[in-house]
């Protein structure tokens, strides 16, 4: 076997792949928060009373599902400038080109996950709210919003960790993300097995990180007093 | 329980005005859903200090009715008046037209409701469930809010509960903490929808020892229950509901001594 434990390392603490990390945690935070925002006003949009409205949602969920993303990828860094002579300044980077293809993507999925979490709500809520007198934006951020995270938290959360690691297809556009520069790396020094187990290292790190951060929030929208102390023997009944 | 439910004051207010005024009525109320007419000219009333019951087969469009007086749903027709002003609708060029959803929320907020599956916010404490309307829509110091929520449980016999997790409370419980969130609000009028027909046979009459004793210190309050008992010996007026009409309103003694209607003869024998 010839895995060298020293290249291994070397490759652990480069700069390549320091950097690459950090382009690919920005590109994932970019794609995730513009992608949520699309899939919360989609949506919405789903269940507007104008057909042509929920046509056009129901539309932008099924394209950008259905197209591979890597498709999406390329058309947009490729293609888009082809038809868009605006497009062909310097300005239209491989981060920008896969922050909007991501973002896009993105937003279809979270729109479904966005969706379902509407739907899961019981209507009683929202009539309860407004009986109270709350105007519809307090309605939405008091009542329903709060239930709404709850029921997202686990599958966007999945959703947050595919798209993490979708981010190195953008090395298909040569933005220097961590799957880019690892395969630089080996492309000068044929170490393969070293390089994608420090590379794998790092994304293995990132979702470990990730995770511990959705385990503390479903421990923040747990509806139950059970965490403090006596609550369960209160329960009981003394 | 100890003491009273409504504030001292309040309770002298309601004592001291005229019972003469409708707080809330309904004239000729039409409401149609798809090709079905729920409503069919519902026109109803009730005084100050008032307890009327609203009894009726299910699919009579007694839970309708009380949507539209608590103005959760438009009217294809008709007016609501509360305390003989026209809600729910503003002029526009000559025509009335049904107001924004945003100035409807406030006139809501003179309207108590209490519904049958209590629609508590599960994920605030029984505290908070009461408080939010204060903090929310009253716009009350959290505090201020926070003392008045407290003793509006304490008044329910949940000053005990306010920490707790609506999961965490039974059904009776609940319903008392959803009764405690409406009133709390100082609404002119509280409208109950079936209170207690989700509740386990040995919850109900927690529910009810409160809205008797709502009733006795002078709320006025429009019920659309099966509990034959409540509607006996609360209400002032009982009405019955049948196809989206009002068929039949008489005072308790009346209603199920000597019924007037051959249907609410029959709707009383079967529920009996």
């Amino acid at each position: 076997m010839d895995f060298k434990p020293s290249v291994f390392f070397e490759a652990l603490g480069s700069n390549a792949l320091i950097q690459g990390v950090q382009l690919t945690v920005a590109l994932t935070v970019v794609a995730f928060v513009v992608g949520v925002l699309i899939g919360l006003v989609v949506a919405v949009l789903r269940d507007n009373r104008l057909w042509p409205v929920r046509t056009l949602a129901w539309t932008y969920i099924w394209i950008f599902r259905a197209v591979p993303t890597l498709v999406q990828l390329v058309f947009i860094w490729n293609a888009l400038p082809q038809l868009i002579p605006a497009l062909r300044g310097a300005w239209f980077s491989p981060f920008l080109a896969a922050s909007v293809a991501l973002s896009i993507n993105e937003g279809a999925y979270a729109a479904e996950i966005i969706r379902g979490g509407l739907l899961s709500i019981d209507e009683g809520q929202r009539i309860a709210a407004r009986a109270l007198g709350m105007p519809p934006y307090k309605v939405f951020s008091k009542v329903v919003a709060p239930q709404l995270i709850r029921v997202v938290i686990p599958p966007t959360a999945n959703d947050f960790i595919t798209l993490l690691k979708i981010t190195s297809l953008a090395s298909f556009i040569s933005l220097r993300e961590l799957m880019t520069n690892t395969q630089t790396e080996i492309a000068s020094s044929f170490r393969f097995a070293e390089w994608y187990a420090a590379a794998a290292i790092y994304y293995l790190v990132l979702v470990s990180i990730f995770m511990i951060g959705q385990a503390w929030l479903e421990r923040r929208y747990v509806w139950t007093s059970a965490r403090r102390p006596g609550a369960i023997a209160r329960l009981a009944g003394r | 329980m100890t003491g009273h439910i409504l504030d001292e004051a309040v309770i002298r207010e309601l004592a001291a005005t005229p019972i003469t005024d409708y707080v809330i009525e309904a004239r000729d109320v039409w409401k149609r859903y798809g090709g079905n007419e729920v409503l069919r000219s519902i026109s109803l009333g009730v005084h100050r200090g008032d307890v009327k019951a609203i009894l009726g087969p299910s699919g009579s469009g007694k839970s309708t009715f009380l949507r539209c007086l608590g103005l959760l749903e438009p009217i294809d027709r008709g007016e609501i008046h509360l305390e003989g002003a026209r809600v729910g609708v503003h002029e526009a060029r000559g025509r009335f037209v049904p107001l924004p959803e945003r100035l409807l929320a406030r006139q809501r907020t003179d309207i108590g409701m209490v519904f049958q599956r209590f629609n508590l916010f599960p994920h605030l404490t029984a505290l908070r469930n009461v408080m939010i309307g204060l903090t929310e829509v009253r716009g009350m110091r959290e505090a201020d809010a926070r003392s008045m929520a407290n003793d509006m449980l304490e008044r329910v016999g949940l000053g005990q509960r306010a920490s707790f997790y609506p999961s965490e409370l039974s059904g009776g419980q609940q319903q008392r903490v959803a009764i405690a969130r409406a009133l709390v609000m100082h609404p002119k009028v509280m409208l109950f929808d079936e209170p207690t027909s989700a509740l386990d046979p040995e919850l109900v009459g927690e529910v009810l020892t409160v809205m008797e004793e709502l009733a006795r210190e002078g709320m006025t309050m429009i019920v659309v229950t099966h509990e034959i008992g409540f509607a006996r010996d609360v209400a002032g007026r009982v009405v019955m509901m049948d196809e989206g009409r009002i068929i039949e309103d008489a005072p308790p003694d009346e209603f199920f001594g000597n019924p007037h209607e051959e249907r609410t003869r029959k709707f009383l024998e079967a529920v009996r």
